[in-house]
């Protein structure tokens, strides 16, 4: 450790002239029924220790038996990512750690299933994907007591639920330049993951979890900087910062004519800094050797067709279909904020509700920002509104029966507890008012107010507020405002 | 002679366990009656041989009891049918402790049974015990049993052989007819001949390891112990085949072995290879050579040959299975189940109860084998090791050219005293220099008695074939056990139960 490693924040690299270098190591928990190597359950939250068996608590005699369904969605994450999907074999990494049943962890090693793809970012740039490999995951461990830290623990508890759980690690070239770009990747590969219905993607419950390798270096230099690997980044949020600050950290230490130390870094969320664990001297030798008690995985071509066959459109594809949506709407390009919009639909996995919208004929540009602005927010539910029932909104909106600040509201309650959008209008009392009942009042504002109506007439603009808001009063809020609009508009003509 | 005339046989070909269950099935004699022979043999023998870690005494009869219901229903219980077995204690036995002999496993009580323990019960097997072994099968005379030595039912002085010692002498002294055991780099084999019995190591993948405590996975499989080529081929047949929970398990059909004991090796070609007789001691190498004779008077075709690349296979295999011990054993941590030496952290608690937990031998293995798996050692030991298995696998595939079956030692020696060889590594490894060359092919081969030295200590030939070759390597084993020397039975034995099971010895 340096004297100068504790300062924080540092300002950012780029600010002292050198381009930070990014390479990300994703890991990612498979939808599967079971467990990687024995039938025990995959699943999140159960009670410590019930979903075990001798396999995955590692007795003695167990042997491990491969899960096929892990090996299709792995390739089917190799496929989407445009890697070359190949036969494989298993490989054991073995070190000493309480969480690992057998104190070694089964990976693919040097023969990993999936290697040589690539990952499009939405904004067109292309990142590398080195590989993207099975492996099994380990236990979870709990210090007890103490102060808390790992050294100060009176004892450790381990929940070997996780243990076996199947992982794809997806390794990406060091192809990003700034956290941003870290950030977009991930989004995109979650999307990806989504899409393929291979993982969940849920960083909060650490069903994806992500690794940076980070280093420094002026930009135009060919060679790549010392790097240090961050772990424990549990948020696109922690992604983004973890980054910012070790490479303004490393950017400091060049700049103090300091050197960069090869080193296993953990990302402190509280104190917003990276802390040092280890460095590559004091790095594990896994001595790596195939797993005898597996044989090698070579699936069939008509197997890995079927899956191939099985994918849906990527994310990028869909991305291009809203902007065709769009660009039909009339425009010639999607603005940059719809290009945001089609980035977060997509991403959310909410750009089937768009497509139906734009198919029953509600302008695509309106089916957009509100799916990105409003549904986006709560993604989970909007994937399980009834297509049927946002359309029906969307369509209320496009002919006025809803205000948009109503749609709004009547899109939250369908979010929160489903129902068909009229009735929820009319529970609000957002019933559309009728045009002539908006005429009338209209005019029955005009006549209580002879003189300002006169003003108006005479050209002081201003009034139309003053208007307007009196027929708001009288209809309850029921009258869209721009329709009043045009109704003074209409009188004065 | 010739072995058309069955007058002629000094040893006609027996099969004492078949027999007993063939009784037992007829419900001639009851199975309560065969267990508790045999327990009570164990009671009176035991105590100076020490073959067993754990006898099982309440719940051999119990088992033996549902058989005899089960006869009496008019049910078959199998080709077993009350035949007692003993166990090698690295096989997982559900409820009942299985240590293999080790500190570290001692109290370990699994909570499933293997699949060889499960087809034992459904062939009607009844185990009445689990034997002892090396610590983890690591060893060459039971020497390394952290709970003492098993001594040789021949010469209480002398060794009982490697790791399956206790199961080798087990059936030699008449404690069970059969018994499995498990052979890495000749631990059936060596045993079986020091012993004076018959024994194989199967081709790898024809028997589930699923529930054999691991030494080193590549290497490791469950085979036979029986007094007679028949028997054990019984008893293969039983245990093997494949299994859904062992994916190493060969997806092929089982080679069926108990119909082709009396096949005969007529027309056999049968390769006597030179590097798995040379350095043996000279009453060895006159047992394989008046073998080889015995098999051309039975009409095979017998022909010298050389496999000069089997002469590498023990520094491979001292290689290769001690990097898979390795990390095989490095989940006994503490953590989980086994010994647990306390410490202040997770990590100190670790080397307390590794250290506290193996025996010497066991800690030379790992510390071999960890070294062999290293960072910048591993292309040059491990990497080099398994291109050495490569070519021994290749040179065996060319002698089968030529061969149907190959012919050699088994060991170098007859049984040697407890305590010769404890203190000198090498010396003992020497002793699986024939036995390891067909755990690093893959290939089946048997051990079969063959006369004795001078101080009457039994000598085994070896019998190896290709791989799924094991109806090969009982017929030419067969034809051996029909010429072989007349053997005394060993010192420490049950003689009625030797002799009541219809052999002669």
């Amino acid at each position: 450790m340096t004297p100068s490693e504790d300062t924080a924040p540092y300002p950012g690299s780029e600010a002292r002239g050198f381009e930070p270098v990014i390479g990300l190591e994703v890991h990612c928990e498979l939808l599967t029924q079971t467990k990687l190597f024995c039938g025990c359950r995959n699943a999140f939250g159960d009670v410590p220790n019930t979903n075990v068996c001798p396999t995955c608590l590692g007795l003695p005699g167990s042997l491990p038996v491969l899960n096929a369904r892990a090996v299709e969605l792995a390739m089917r994450i190799g496929m989407a990512l445009h890697c070359d999907v190949r036969p494989s074999i298993f490989h054991r990494k073995n070190y000493f750690y309480p969480d690992m049943p057998k104190d070694y962890q089964i990976s693919q090693y040097d023969e990993p299933i999936n290697v040589d793809g690539h990952l499009e970012l939405p904004d067109g740039d292309r990142v590398r994907i080195v590989r993207a490999h099975l492996e099994e995951d380990t236990g979870k461990t709990t210090h007890v007591g103490g102060g808390g830290r790992i050294h100060e623990a009176d004892h450790l508890l381990v929940d070997y639920n996780p243990a076996g759980v199947p992982l794809v690690e997806i390794v990406s070239g060091p192809d990003l330049r700034s956290a941003a770009q870290a950030r977009a990747y991930v989004a995109e590969l979650r999307s990806i993951l989504v899409a393929t219905g291979t993982s969940d993607g849920r960083m909060e419950e650490g069903s994806m979890r992500v690794d940076a390798n980070v280093s420094v270096r002026r930009p135009g230099a060919s060679e790549l900087g010392t790097r240090c690997e961050i772990k424990n980044l549990n948020s696109l949020r922690s992604l983004v910062r973890a980054i910012e600050y070790e490479a303004g950290r490393q950017g400091a230490l060049l700049d103090a004519g300091e050197r960069v130390v090869q080193q296993t870094r953990h990302w402190d969320e509280e104190a917003g800094r990276t802390v040092a664990l280890r460095s590559k001297e004091e790095a594990f030798d896994y001595r790596y050797f195939p797993e005898p008690d597996l044989v090698p995985i070579a699936p069939d071509p008509g197997w890995q067709k079927d899956v191939a066959a099985s994918l849906p459109p990527m994310p990028a594809e869909r991305r291009g279909q809203l902007r065709g949506l769009v660009r039909g709407d009339g425009a010639p390009v999607a603005s940059t904020a719809q290009e945001d919009q089609i980035a977060t639909v997509v991403e959310h996995a909410l750009d089937g509700l768009v497509v139906a919208a734009a198919e029953a004929g509600i302008p695509p540009a309106l089916a957009l920002a509100r799916t990105a602005n409003e549904a986006s927010a709560a993604a989970q539910a909007a994937r399980s509104l009834d297509e049927a029932a946002y359309v029906a909104l969307l369509r209320m909106e496009h002919d006025g029966e809803l205000t948009a600040t109503q749609a709004k509201v009547v899109l939250g309650d369908m979010l929160e507890h489903g129902g068909d959008p009229a009735e929820i209008a009319r529970r609000h009392g957002f019933e559309a008012l009728a045009a002539d009942s908006l005429a009338s009042a209209v005019a029955e504002v005009l006549a209580d107010h002879p003189d300002e109506w006169e003003r108006y007439q005479a050209g002081e603009d201003r009034l139309a507020g003053f208007f307007t808001g009196l027929v708001m009063k009288k209809t309850s809020g029921r009258a869209d405002g721009k329709a009043v609009a045009a109704e003074l508009r209409r009188l004065r003509a | 002679m010739s072995p058309a005339d069955p007058s002629d046989s000094h040893q006609p070909t027996t099969a004492p366990a078949a027999a007993l269950a063939a009784l037992v099935r007829a419900g001639e004699t009851s199975a309560r009656d065969a267990v508790a022979r045999h327990l009570d043999a164990i009671a009176r023998l035991d105590g100076e041989l020490h073959a067993f870690v754990t006898v099982l005494p309440e719940q051999a009869l119990a088992a033996a009891d549902e058989i005899d219901r089960r006869v009496a229903a008019g049910e078959d219980p199998g080709p077993l049918a009350g035949v007692p077995v003993a166990v090698k204690d690295n096989m997982c036995t559900r409820g009942v402790a299985t240590t293999c002999s080790s500190r570290i496993l001692e109290h370990w009580r699994p909570p499933y049974d293997a699949t060889v323990i499960e087809r034992l019960a459904a062939a009607g097997a009844i185990v009445v015990g689990k034997t002892n072994l090396d610590e983890f099968a690591m060893g060459s005379s039971t020497e390394n049993s952290a709970f003492g030595p098993t001594r040789n039912p021949y010469d209480p002085s002398r060794v009982p052989g490697g790791s399956s010692g206790g199961s080798a002498a087990a059936v030699a002294a008449g404690l069970a007819p059969l018994a499995l055991g498990s052979d890495t780099g000749g631990s059936i084999r060596q045993p079986a001949a020091l012993c004076g019995v018959v024994g194989m190591k199967p081709t790898y993948g024809t028997v589930s390891r699923y529930g054999l405590v691991a030494f080193a996975s590549s290497l490791d499989q469950i085979g036979p112990f029986a007094r007679s080529v028949a028997d054990a081929a019984v008893l293969f047949d039983v245990i093997g085949g494949r299994d859904p929970m062992d994916s190493t398990c060969l997806d092929r059909p089982l080679p069926r072995t108990t119909s082709a004991v009396g096949d005969g090796v007529e027309g056999c070609r049968i390769g006597v290879v030179r590097e798995l007789v040379e350095g043996a001691d000279p009453a060895v190498a006159s047992a394989v050579a008046e073998a080889a004779q015995a098999l051309a008077r039975a009409g095979a075709v017998v022909e010298e040959c050389s496999v000069p690349e089997v002469r590498h296979g023990l520094p491979a295999y001292y290689l290769l299975a001690p990097a898979e011990a390795s990390s095989n054993l490095a989940r006994y941590d503490g953590v989980r189940y086994g010994l647990r030496v306390d410490a202040p952290d997770a990590e100190s608690m670790n080397a307390a109860t590794r250290a506290s937990g193996f025996g010497p031998e066991v800690k030379r293995r790992i510390m071999l084998g960890t070294y062999a798996l290293s960072a910048g050692y591993y292309d040059a030991y491990y990497g080099q090791a398994q291109k050495v298995r490569t070519l021994i696998i290749q040179a065996f595939a060319r002698a089968y050219e030529q061969a149907d079956a190959l012919l050699g030692a088994t060991t170098p020696t007859t049984a040697f005293a407890i305590g010769d060889k404890v203190q000198d590594p090498w010396a003992m490894y020497l002793s699986d220099v024939f036995s390891v060359p067909s755990n690093l092919a893959g290939d089946p081969a048997m051990s079969v008695p063959f006369g004795a030295d001078a101080a009457g200590l039994p000598i085994g030939v070896q019998v190896l074939a290709p791989a799924l070759g094991e109806a090969m390597v009982v017929r030419v084993a067969a034809a051996l056990e029909a010429a072989a020397p007349r053997l005394d039975a060993p010192g420490i034995a049950d003689l009625p139960l030797l002799g009541a099971t219809g052999e002669q010895r």
